[in-house]
């Protein structure tokens, strides 16, 4: 099967392109750098199937991110049939610049100049024809979102895959063409593949290059000692660069044809920067964005109706009543208190009603269908597998909700403003505005979000902001925070559910700039790395693009549910149920199971957290529960859900679901308000689920991983320690002051001593150059 | 006249003259089309003041102050 390779910008809509050839549903952003590694998929529609490969964004084939790395090791060694450049037509200048890079190598590229809707929508013209005669390469004009030109690009690309292409530069009229052809010619005697273009990176002295030809180097310092350019001097990068974009500027602008612009007329992007960048109100917008994100998704009080009437909005029953219709338990009241009951509530709370209310209807029938069974049929049943299972799956509608709204935030353009703004805030801590996507990405899932740590450049930068990334409360551990919320409201009557969620949040967020803090004052430490960033044009997003990431989601997070869930809430039911000698037992006598055992030996590790010994007879569901979270966070909740189904505890009715779960076990322990919320503190913090664990042990630097788990179960115990005895004996605030202070001037001493060096921002980190010079040197095999 | 683009007031324009700076950052800065030539117009500064959004090439590429320094440019008068 012949292989082509999407290469191109970032954010230039290679991965829409992917997704139009190969009918997959790949992620899709509006901010540079959402393809951090290749994919694959097949194209089959041609007369012979054809493989695509969609290569991470990148502006130049220079080494610095390893993205970058991946894509430039991609068409090196891995000769790919046929490179499909996507260029974004409403951004050719310098789009182009890679072009002129991958002309350099012996394969064969078509362009496919992608947007052409856009820049017809711009009144500006491109003439496709004269630029292809210009560059000599073939040029498609394609519309990857509305599918158009897509047969003809991939007809083009397989004729010109059937012969091979010999590499071509644009240095030919530089000051520089002699020693790139005196090296070329050097490299090609050395049968090294695809010679021109490592002769032009050897030029610049690109770092990979001179580790891997140390021979030639000679070649090139005794050229740069007799060469010395007008403006460079002897400056071979800059000559390099200059000679392309000179190159493009003479040849391209004719093809593009401007639409006269009226002076200081603003484009609609111009108009929304104009609002969400303000230099006073952005920040403030900024903060309002996310509170009405988290408003819509959780509020019980929609629009604060109810608090604005001073509560004085009639309960649903009191409201029928009054009506003078008579209570009645049926459809139509139960719909309706989904909705309203005493308070409007939000659309994300309504959603979440309704499925629970058909999740219970479900319930309650399991329960009648299993009534003649044996008694542990029927609780195997509904309180070990359904009870687990639902309580889980009843919080998919906010999870989607709250992703739904970063969804669009990010399809339209904003994140990337959000890293505008607050960049001068990240390097505070010593990040960069970049870190901030990672990051908000974080709130929906850890993994993808690690994974996008790779557009960081800096080594050191990615360690720190991979391991704060859990921190970041990820829509797996968002029933914690909703179950045991609602339960401190429901049970004590104090505070408001979604100002806990929010707090939490919040908490979570606090803990992350402190560990950054702490890391790049200590282990960390480096120079701010550099924010040199494409802020792409706003566009609205797509209803077709949104609706498949939410399908995404959902498809993601069910399989989850019906797999690792089932799985741990039907273990969670055996262990429950039998004791050491393998007898069932009942439900009241669960205090005897193996996972009690077992829970009470760890039970002791959480009293300074306020979950552990202090609490009554069922204390151990806690920390078995904490213990589970660590296969998936879902697993905390469900355990709730199992076991509370069991305990037969009156699970308070007519909440949702979850939460009664969590006011039952408050019932059983007597827990208090603060370790509760030290609980979900720990969750939060602590070490992620596998998966998240396996994905950081992948990205994160060799060595590093063990640290990373150590570091943490050590900020997850502190900061849940703190929690609850600060919640607990408030004059407790005063000895953790003391500790943070020392340690402040601990590290203040201690970085006196040691000033960071200068060099290391500079550094590649080893590891890579290493890979990439192997890898070279097998593409230099074949 | 000579000025470093971390100096320019929001709306000001220049051609790029110089680019100075560690190695990966001018690196970068000449990847994004910040070269010699290149006509460069401070577009906005950030709410608190840092970064800069500045218009090149056509499309809209952010960079911090200290970033912007290494860019020595010719303004109009």
């Amino acid at each position: 099967m012949k292989k082509f390779a999407l290469a191109g910008n970032p954010n230039c809509g290679k991965t829409t392109l992917f997704n139009a050839l190969t009918g997959s549903t790949a992620y899709v952003g509006n901010w540079p750098g959402v393809t951090v590694d290749k994919r694959e998929g097949t194209y089959k529609r041609g007369e012979e199937p054809v493989s695509v490969v969609d290569l991470p964004g990148i502006y130049s084939l220079s080494p610095y991110t390893p993205e970058e790395v991946v894509s430039r090791n991609y068409i090196l060694d891995e000769r790919p049939d046929c490179v499909i450049n996507v260029v974004d037509a409403t951004n050719l200048e310098r789009n182009l610049y890679l072009t002129t890079q991958l002309m350099e190598i012996d394969v064969p590229l078509v362009i496919a100049l992608n947007m052409m809707d856009a820049v017809e929508k711009n009144g500006d013209k491109i003439d496709a024809k004269e630029l292809e005669r210009k560059i000599g390469l073939p040029v498609v004009q394609i519309s990857a979102l509305k599918n158009s030109g897509i047969k003809e690009l991939m007809d083009r690309a397989v004729k010109v895959s059937k012969s091979g292409r010999k590499g071509e530069t644009v240095l030919k009229d530089s000051p520089i063409a002699h020693l790139v052809r005196d090296v070329a010619i050097s490299l090609e005697g050395q049968k090294v593949g695809a010679p021109l273009f490592h002769a032009v990176k050897l030029s610049e002295m690109d770092e990979i290059e001179v580790q891997m030809h140390p021979e030639l180097v000679s070649t090139v310092d005794a050229f740069k000692a007799t060469f010395s350019d007008d403006t460079f001097g002897n400056d071979l990068e800059a000559v390099v660069a200059d000679a392309r974009y000179k190159y493009i500027s003479a040849n391209y602008a004719s093809v593009l044809t401007r639409k006269q612009k009226e002076k200081g007329r603003l484009t609609k992007s111009d108009k929304a920067d104009k609002v969400l960048t303000h230099r006073i109100w952005g920040i403030p917008i900024f903060i309002l964005i996310l509170f009405a994100i988290f408003h819509v998704t959780f509020a019980e009080d929609f629009l604060y109706l109810s608090a604005m009437s001073g509560g004085s909005l009639p309960t649903l029953f009191d409201a029928v009543e009054e009506g003078g219709l008579g209570w009645e338990e049926n459809a139509g009241t139960t719909l309706l208190a989904c909705i309203y009951d005493g308070a409007l509530f939000s659309p994300g709370v309504i959603v979440t009603n309704l499925l629970n209310w058909v999740l219970d209807w479900i319930n309650v029938g399991m329960g009648m269908a299993c009534e003649n069974a044996p008694a542990w049929v029927g609780g195997f049943v509904v309180d070990g597998v359904l009870g687990g299972l639902f309580a889980v799956l009843g919080f998919l509608p906010q999870i989607l909700t709250l992703f739904l709204f970063f969804s669009i935030l990010e399809d339209s353009g904003y994140m990337a403003r959000v890293a505008f703004i607050l960049d001068r805030i990240f390097r505070r801590f010593g990040l960069s505005g970049r870190a901030f996507m990672p990051m908000i990405m974080g709130f929906g899932c850890s993994l993808p979000a690690m994974i996008n740590t790779r557009t960081l450049a800096d080594e050191k930068e990615r360690t720190s902001t991979i391991r704060v990334i859990p921190f970041f409360s990820c829509g797996a551990k968002l029933p914690i925070l909703t179950a045991i919320a609602g339960a401190i409201v429901s049970h004590f009557g104090v505070g408001n559910a979604e100002l806990i969620t929010l707090g939490m949040y919040l908490l979570g967020m606090v803990t992350a700039i402190v560990s950054v803090l702490l890391m790049r004052s200590t282990t960390m430490r480096g120079d701010v790395p550099p924010f040199i960033m494409e802020l792409p044009a706003y566009h609205p997003p797509l209803f077709k693009g949104l609706m498949i990431h939410l399908w995404d989601k959902t498809k993601h997070f069910v399989k989850k549910a019906f797999t690792v869930i089932l799985a741990s809430t039907v273990l969670v039911w055996f262990l429950s149920h039998f004791s050491w000698n393998w007898h069932y037992l009942e439900d009241e006598v669960m205090n005897e199971s193996i996972l009690a055992s077992l829970g009470m030996l760890i039970q002791p590790l959480f009293t300074p957290l306020g979950f552990g010994s202090q609490l009554g007879a069922y204390g151990w569901i806690f920390a078995v529960a904490a213990l589970n979270g660590l296969i998936a966070k879902e697993n905390v909740i469900s355990t709730f859900g199992t076991i509370a189904a069991c305990l037969s505890l009156e699970v308070v009715p007519g909440l949702e679901e979850g939460v009664g779960e969590a006011v039952a076990m408050i019932q059983a322990t007597g827990i208090t308000i603060p370790a509760l919320i030290a609980f979900i503190a720990f969750n939060m913090t602590t070490i992620p689920c596998f998966a998240a664990c396996a994905t950081a042990r992948a990205e994160l630097p060799k060595g590093k991983f063990k640290w990373t788990l150590l570091f943490w179960l050590c900020t997850s115990y502190l900061v849940s320690m703190l929690v609850y005895l600060v919640g607990s004996w408030w004059w407790t605030v005063f000895l953790f002051a003391a500790a943070l202070a020392a340690a402040v001037a601990a590290i203040v001493l201690w970085a006196k001593k040691r000033p960071a060096g200068k060099t290391v921002r500079t550094e590649i980190p080893a590891e890579i150059v290493a890979e990439a010079a192997v890898s070279d040197e097998k593409g230099d095999e074949k | 006249m000579l000025k470093t683009l971390d100096t320019f007031s929001v709306g000001e324009a220049g051609i790029v003259k110089t680019v100075s700076g560690e190695g990966r950052i001018r690196r970068r800065l000449f990847d994004m089309g910040v070269t010699p030539g290149a006509e460069v117009l401070l577009k906005k500064k950030a709410p608190l003041g840092d970064p800069l959004e500045i218009t090149v090439r056509g499309y809209e590429l952010t960079l911090r102050k200290t970033e912007a320094a290494c860019v020595g440019t010719e303004v109009e008068a």
